[in-house]
């Protein structure tokens, strides 16, 4: 296997060994992810690439510890994800990790802001949430409830949320998809936004090959593996891409 | 206040409806409890501090006559605490405004005010004074029962002679709680008084000076009461000992006792049904509206928030329907229980009201709700919370993946579009479709079991005044009469039949069991009075042998083929030996029957009766009563009509309140789970339904889907709920083991009916607020998110 290795950036932030996930389907075994190996490195934004099915979710979910491997190792910071135990990984989510959704899973029954102060809450050392917001432009939507967001709006929110709590980083999977262009840039910006400002290593899920081109590096999967990693020599910004 | 919590109020104030049936349903389940049960604990404790404070006996002998010097005697029987003897006789009175005549039982008092035992409380009035011949006390029941006051003047045949009796007081006793006279199966407070009277005045009247014909004691500390009756029973029997009992035998004392152990049951077995039911209901609910935000539970995961907190959040949205409820149910059980307490001191006379309100009792029942929302809260909540939060964030997964049998069966292509959907929406989710069903059956049974006590006294009310006991009138001698006695009520103006009987006081012994009971001899052909079994059936006297109640055959462990011993309590004092030849379920009573001829052989008598039935002319009943007055030798009469009067004010009043609020809280119950399910079913389904909207269903389509699956599971749960009303019953009558009543196992079809009736409109109104909801469905909305 082909061993991810960056000369350009720094120490890794994650570390991924031998990672299996099959999930049983009555008889049938689905292979989610097929002996992946892949680190992060600090700092970085990635974007991981690939058709439906081949297992990006699974391992973004893995690596931010919302669901477990079936073998293989992960290290976070040296620290091995998956030798801990449920408490470990709720306050390894709660202390280092933001996550953004494709469906922005806000809570229907509390207001942008109080989405926002849900994370803001428990987390160690927050930004206040209407800073967070006025960060994804919504400042002034600060009361309203998700049902009374656009999808655009409401993946703001989310995003939002993630990073209130200025987590080390910041897990998105395909935060664009349910957006049109401008939106998409709007959210896109936020993120590179995070990943500038505040220097938290970003990984994002999308099938738009356009948004590759903002990242500093782009994984690429394919049924359950990883079939190819490339550094982009120049960085796009998000104003620029086209899809 | 943090983000969390204010999501409680939301997600409270988003479900408001559901939460208020669930406080609801939690209310009633509490209120049952609260008010049952105090109920019990007033009857009990007001007793207890009755008897206590006014020195109730605790052995019992009525004895021909003694001579005083016999309660020395009695006095240094060891165990013996206290003494008292008194003259006691029973007259037939005249009461104004009363057309037949009444049984008055003229009790010695002694005006002196000592310490003594049966102490009577005076409500009203004063005591007769010490030597004056034509002043009593009286009863208040009696008094009341025929309006009578302080001051009015009744008659009353002493020695003989009719002689007025003016009142100068009311009172109430201890051992007339229920006023009640040997040989009636029921109370009857107009026709049957208590007089208490001088002691030397009644002495004197009946030929008792120096002498006593009726003792109680009560026991020191340690003694039993066994012995002490047999030691009493040995003193007197030179003297005419009618058989000495302790106070479980005594008749009021055995009836306020079967009431109260009737109560404990019902405020028991009751509220534990209720309570398990709205426990199940609460627990029902919560796990699925918990369920129902598996997606939020993944998302509080994701960011971090322990199970601990996640836990905490659920359990406060839980609490606060169950708290809410608990408070009211407090509240309106507390109430309600003031409430039956007033019409309670209107059956059972005490001295004093001391009701007690039941906060061990209302936390208790909290609890017990509490735990059950928290175990169905949490458990939900924990279900959620162990799935890998990747895996909480999608959708639940439907429970089975296969094709509905009906389209494996290839019968799909007969049913319509919908019909197809709700089959395999159905089988889809046999868990939450049992569950429904479950909660449904659960509704229709707590209101068969609410309307049963009705039935069961219903039928009581049946087979004894209508089946049993078909005499118009029935009269007692005072003393065993010969054939011309029955000649000449014969031949009373309006008599078109008579039946005699003969009852003789005896102590039945099996083994080393006994109970101190009369021996019944009735016409094994009588008409006018039978002998009904549970069923209704009627059962006749076996020749040469006796016929048990069930409650006496269960009290003396004995079964058909036994032998029996009767020592019989007048007279020689015979031994008789009787073969049980039947055991009958009798609603009311602990009897021992025989044929009369029989029973007078066994005592080698000629044609004696205590008594006879009488059939009368309803046209000439007053002819008759006013024949009765005049004939000596009566002791009391009683009348069917006034005695099932009597049953329906204090007995059937009683049972009739408390079916009244327990059909009222089943209903509550149903609703409550009726209309949960289906609310819960709506969110649990909103999105799903949603998204046949968008595929191109019309609202009605998607309505009927809902509604049908909902029909199915209503109608299924009904049948199965009344089954499950009919079992709990039989639970609860096997739980009442009263012994002068026995509750017959019976659920009349307007139970039934109403039990069903009750579930299927809760069903039908659940459904037209569901089927607005469907109407009035968001599309936007429901599909812009996933939750
Ligand atoms: N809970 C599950 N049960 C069974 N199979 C699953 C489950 N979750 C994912 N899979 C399967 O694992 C494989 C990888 O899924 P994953 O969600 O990681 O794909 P993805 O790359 O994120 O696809 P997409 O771009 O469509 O989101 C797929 O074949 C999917 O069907
Ligand atoms: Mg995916």
């Amino acid at each position: 296997m082909n061993v991810v290795t960056s000369a350009s950036t720094g120490t890794a932030v994650f570390r991924a060994r031998a990672l299996r996930k099959v999930y049983r389907m009555g008889e049938v075994d689905v292979v989610a992810l097929d002996d992946v190996d892949v680190d992060l490195y600090e700092g970085e934004f990635a974007v991981l690439l690939g058709p439906s099915g081949s297992g990006k979710s699974t391992l973004v979910n893995i690596l931010g510890g919302l669901d477990v491997p079936s073998s293989g190792t992960v290290w976070f910071r040296g620290r091995e994800l998956t030798a801990a135990d449920e408490d470990e990984l709720t306050r390894f989510r709660r202390e280092h990790v933001g996550f953004v959704f494709q469906f922005y899973n806000l809570i229907p029954s509390l207001s942008a802001r109080e989405n926002v102060e849900m994370v803001t809450e428990i987390a160690a050392d927050p930004m206040p949430a209407d800073e967070a917001l006025e960060l994804v432009e919504l400042g002034d939507r600060v009361d309203h409830f998700p049902a009374q967001l656009s999808g655009g709006e409401q993946q703001r929110v989310a995003i939002a949320r993630a990073v209130a709590k200025q987590p080390d980083v910041l897990l998105c999977d395909e935060p664009t998809g349910a957006l049109d262009l401008e939106t998409g840039r709007l959210v896109l910006r936020a993120l590179e936004q995070v990943n500038r400002e505040l220097g938290t290593t970003t990984a994002v899920i999308t099938h738009n090959v356009s948004i590759a081109d903002m990242a500093h590096r782009v994984i690429l999967m394919g049924s359950g593996r990883i079939e190819n990693v490339r550094e982009n020599a120049e960085r796009a910004r998000p104003e620029d891409l086209h899809w | 206040m943090s983000p969390l919590d204010r999501k409680v109020l939301r997600d409270l104030w988003m479900m408001k409806s559901q939460m208020a049936a669930v406080a609801a349903v939690v209310a009633v389940g509490v209120a049952s409890f609260v008010s049952l049960w105090s109920m019990y604990e007033y009857l009990k404790t007001s007793r207890d501090a009755y008897y206590r404070e006014y020195r109730f006996g605790e052995v019992f002998a009525a004895v021909k006559s003694a001579p005083d010097r016999v309660e020395d005697e009695i006095r240094r029987i060891t165990g013996v605490a206290a003494v008292q003897t008194r003259v006691v006789h029973d007259v037939v009175l005249d009461v104004p405004g009363l057309r037949e005549p009444a049984t008055g039982r003229l009790i010695s008092i002694s005006a002196d005010g000592s310490r003594r035992l049966n102490a009577v409380h005076v409500r009203r009035g004063r005591l007769p004074r010490a030597g004056t011949r034509d002043e009593a006390l009286a009863s208040e029941g009696f008094v009341e029962a025929n309006g009578l006051g302080v001051g009015d003047t009744l008659s009353a045949v002493i020695n003989g002679r009719w002689q007025d009796v003016r009142i100068t007081g009311v009172g109430i006793s201890p051992e007339y709680v229920y006023e009640f006279r040997g040989g009636q199966v029921l109370p009857d407070r107009r026709r049957f008084g208590i007089l208490w009277m001088d002691r030397r005045v009644l002495a004197a009247a009946f030929d008792m000076e120096g002498a006593f014909n009726d003792v109680s004691l009560t026991l020191a500390p340690v003694a039993t009461a066994g012995r002490v009756v047999d030691a009493l029973d040995r003193v007197l029997e030179d003297h005419g000992g009618l058989g000495a009992y302790g106070r479980p035998d005594q008749l009021s004392h055995r009836f306020l006792s079967d009431e109260i152990a009737t109560n404990r049951v019902t405020a028991t077995i009751v509220p534990v049904i209720f309570l398990g039911v709205a426990a199940f209901l609460v627990h029902m609910v919560l796990a699925r509206l918990v369920g129902n935000q598996r997606t939020q539970v993944g998302i509080l995961k994701a960011f971090g928030y322990s199970h601990g907190a996640i836990g905490r959040h659920y359990l406060k949205l839980a609490a606060v329907p169950v708290m809410a409820g608990g408070v009211l149910g407090t509240a309106f059980g507390m109430w309600l229980a003031v409430q039956l307490a007033g019409v309670y001191a209107d059956v059972y006379r005490f001295p004093r009201v001391t009701y007690d309100p039941g906060w061990g009792v209302a936390l208790t029942a909290v609890a017990i709700t509490a735990a059950a929302a928290v175990v169905g809260a949490l458990g939900a909540a924990r279900r959620a919370a162990a799935l890998p939060p990747a895996e909480a964030m999608r959708p639940e997964s439907p429970e089975s993946y296969r094709p509905a049998v009906v389209e494996r069966l290839g019968l799909g292509r007969f049913l319509g579009v919908v019909p197809r959907m709700v089959v395999r929406n159905l089988e889809r989710r046999p868990g939450k479709a049992a569950l429904t069903v479950i909660g449904i059956a659960l509704a229709t049974g707590v209101g068969v079991v609410g309307r049963f006590t009705f039935d069961a006294v219903d039928r009581i009310r049946d087979l004894q005044f209508q089946v049993a006991e078909r005499a118009d009138v029935t009269v007692t001698f005072a003393e065993p009469r010969g054939r011309p006695a029955l000649r000449s009520l014969e031949h009373m103006p309006g008599v078109l039949r008579s039946e005699p009987f003969r009852t003789i006081p005896a102590r039945l012994r099996a083994g080393h069991r006994d109970h101190r009971t009369g021996l019944v001899g009735l016409p094994p052909d009588g008409s006018l009075r039978r002998i009904v079994d549970g069923d209704g059936s009627i059962r006749r006297l076996p020749p040469g042998g006796v016929l048990l109640s069930t409650a006496l055959a269960e009290r003396l462990q004995a079964r058909v083929g036994d032998e029996i011993t009767a020592e019989v309590l007048t007279g020689e004092r015979p031994r008789l030996r009787l073969e049980v030849h039947g055991v009958v379920d009798e609603v009311v009573g602990a009897n021992a029957y025989l044929p009369i001829e029989g029973l007078r052989r066994e005592l080698q008598e000629g044609e004696v009766l205590s008594g006879a039935r009488l059939a009368v002319d309803p046209a000439r009943m007053d002819a008759l009563y006013a024949r009765l007055k005049q004939s000596r030798g009566v002791a009391g009469i009683s009348v069917r009509e006034a005695t099932l009067d009597t049953f329906e004010e204090t007995f059937a009043r009683v049972f009739a309140i408390a079916t009244t609020v327990l059909v009222l809280f089943a209903t509550v119950i149903a609703f409550g789970i009726v209309y949960n399910g289906a609310r819960v079913t709506l969110s649990e389904r909103a999105r799903e339904l949603a998204s046949l909207r968008v595929l191109g269903y019309s609202r009605g389509e998607v309505s009927r889907i809902l509604l049908g699956e909902q029909a199915v599971l209503t109608v299924t749960g009904i049948p199965a709920g009344l089954a499950l009303g009919y079992m709990l019953c039989w639970v609860l009558r096997a739980a009442y083991q009263a012994e002068l009543f026995r509750l017959p196992l019976v659920v009349s079809r307007q139970t039934y009916v109403l039990a069903a009736g009750v579930v299927a409109a809760s069903a039908l109104v659940s459904a037209a607020v569901v089927h607005r909801k469907v109407r009035g469905m968001d599309l936007v909305e429901a599909l812009k998110s996933r939750e």
